[in-house]
């Protein structure tokens, strides 16, 4: 455990850095024109093929400092759920939409995984079988998924679940299977002395021993699926934050690009922190 | 040594049990035959890898025999059960369930449909046996090496079986608190009247538990050697044992036996 004051100097430390941050952002942002000055000829030149001339710069495309971001985010999010039409909904919208292909994709990976990894777990022949498979299944990159998924499953939303369920059922899978493979010999002897059913012995001994172990193949499953749907809407989506983070990139609204980016990485922490808890609220000590 | 199947009094009957790991080659034991009767507590004693731990655990039902069988009541058994309880040597409470919990786990199994108010009382006896009513809602994590076995044997005990078996129960833990729990036990012992089997490898326990003892011959193809009665009174305690008659004569004839064994064992120099 840390103690106290060593994690109140770790938040000082964090507020710290935030402010380096924001101070290396706005100088970096700072007018061309003060940069100009130190600059060579040649450099000039090159900005000038590059259209990146003093009245170019004015332009809204320019990368937006930490006051511009913030004017414009607050913009975004005073409705983020606005539906106007489809290529004009709020950001709260967009991540709802993502969110929701995570909570289908993800929901069928656990409800096929954790119980198929049971089953291997207690099976070594099939868990040998299947072995291969899951090996060779498990390194494919989610988007290397995305062709066959839209020649085969056509819908694009379907797709984005499909991305999601492939990509983060073997970790769930491996870790059941690895979780209750490895259960104590003597538990296993206790339920049999006990005379206990199977059902019984699932709930009161299998799955309390494994679960730790489980909830961990889920929470890495849920951080990949949670990488994969951005990067699957960008791709194909018509709604979800992938897609939101490509429209505006094609708006040239920086400040949207960079609060969604902020945004996705939110949230990815608020999951992982859930299931942290989740994790601790299963773990024992031996 | 006597072996009469058919007197009622013997609750076991353990009959020509045999075990080899490899086809045709030596068994780990042989001929190993003896019974045991109602209320009586009897000792197994040998030297490690003997094979004491598969004997009980072919009795729990947990392993199978390669020939031979054990009967019980006169039922040949076929695996493992409630009719017997199993203290094991690493305690095998499970870490996620507190003391209470792990307990009536037990209790409910031995008597599905019970009502939560009467497994609570039943758990408070027996963890009460074992005087650990206190450690009620701890962990098993949080509990020292001693109180875990009582855990166990509470647990053992709540399903009231007909035969208790405990492999070297003690073993890991200091001689102190061996010496509270063994009384404890016998103390349990003598007001349910419970049979028991059980491995030491401690010739005192042994004395003061056992009403009857089995010497093994060292493996491979061990044997039991010997059967000794326990010479001493029924009411022992742990206090006076060593000042009563036969004591000594009974601990030096063991402690012979076990050394002469081991010199056999060791390869003799030219
Ligand atoms: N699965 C196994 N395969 C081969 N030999 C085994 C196996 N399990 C136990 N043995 C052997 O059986 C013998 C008896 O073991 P065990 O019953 O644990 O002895 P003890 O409890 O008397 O120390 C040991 O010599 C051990 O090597
Ligand atoms: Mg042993």
């Amino acid at each position: 455990m840390m103690r106290r004051t060593d994690k109140l100097k770790g938040f000082a430390l964090s507020v710290l850095l935030t402010l380096a941050l924001l101070l290396t952002w706005q100088y970096l942002t700072l007018p061309f024109e003060t940069h100009v000055g130190s600059s060579s000829a040649q450099n000039a030149e090159y900005e000038m093929l590059m259209g990146h001339t003093p009245a170019t710069q004015q332009a809204s495309h320019n990368f937006p400092s930490p006051r511009q971001f913030a004017v414009d985010a607050w913009q975004e999010l005073k409705s983020p759920f606005h539906n106007t039409n489809a290529n004009n909904r709020g950001i709260g919208w967009q991540l709802g939409a993502s969110l929701y292909r995570v909570l289908i994709g993800y929901g069928l990976a656990v409800i096929v995984a954790v119980p198929l990894g049971l089953l291997l777990g207690q099976l070594p022949i099939l868990r040998a079988g299947l072995n291969p498979f899951i090996q060779i299944l498990r390194p494919i990159s989610p988007l290397a998924w995305m062709p066959i998924a839209l020649y085969t499953i056509k819908d694009a939303e379907e797709c984005g679940i499909f991305v999601i369920f492939i990509c983060s059922i073997w970790p769930i899978l491996l870790n059941t299977s690895f979780g209750v493979s490895r259960l104590r010999k003597e538990w296993l002897d206790v339920a049999r002395t006990l005379e206990l059913s199977w059902a019984r012995r699932l709930w009161l001994i299998i799955l309390p021993a494994a679960a730790p172990t489980i909830v961990t193949g889920m929470r890495v499953g849920l951080g990949i699926a949670w990488l994969a749907i951005v990067a699957a809407e960008m791709l194909v989506g018509s709604s979800g934050i992938g897609y939101f983070v490509w429209n505006q990139w094609n708006n040239l609204s920086l400040s949207n690009v960079i609060l969604a980016v902020l945004l996705i990485g939110v949230t990815g922490m608020i999951l992982d922190t859930a299931f942290a808890a989740l994790q601790r609220s299963v773990s024992y000590a031996e | 040594m006597q072996n009469e199947p058919n007197k009622p009094d013997h609750l076991v009957v353990v009959d020509t049990l045999e075990k080899r790991y490899t086809k045709g080659g030596v068994p780990v034991f042989s001929d190993i035959s003896f019974s045991i009767d109602r209320g009586e507590i009897v000792c197994m004693i040998g030297h490690s890898g003997c094979g004491k731990s598969t004997i009980l655990n072919i009795l729990a039902g947990l392993e199978s025999a390669s020939s031979g069988q054990v009967s019980i009541n006169g039922h040949t058994i076929r695996g493992p059960g409630l009719d017997r309880g199993v203290v094991f040597q690493g305690h095998a409470l499970m870490p996620w369930l507190t003391v209470e919990q792990n307990v009536a786990m037990a209790i409910r199994s031995r008597h599905p449909g019970m009502q939560r108010g009467d497994v609570k009382n039943m758990t408070e006896h027996y963890l009460g046996l074992v005087s650990l009513k206190e450690a009620m809602h701890k962990r098993p994590s949080e509990l020292s090496g001693g109180m875990r076995q009582r855990v166990g044997i509470a647990r053992a005990f709540s399903t009231t079986p007909e035969l208790l078996l405990m492999d070297e129960p003690f073993g890991a833990l200091d001689a102190l608190t061996r010496g509270v729990i063994q009384d404890e036990l016998l103390n349990i012992c003598a007001q349910t009247h419970q049979t028991v089997f059980m491995i030491t490898h401690d010739i005192d326990e042994a004395i003061l538990l056992a009403d009857r003892l089995l010497l093994m011959s060292s493996g491979p193809n061990a044997h039991i050697a010997e059967v000794v009665q326990n010479p001493l009174p029924k009411e022992r305690s742990r206090a006076e044992i060593h000042h009563q008659k036969g004591y000594s004569d009974l601990r030096n004839h063991i402690m012979d036996f076990l050394v002469q064994k081991l010199n056999l064992k060791e390869p003799k120099n030219n």
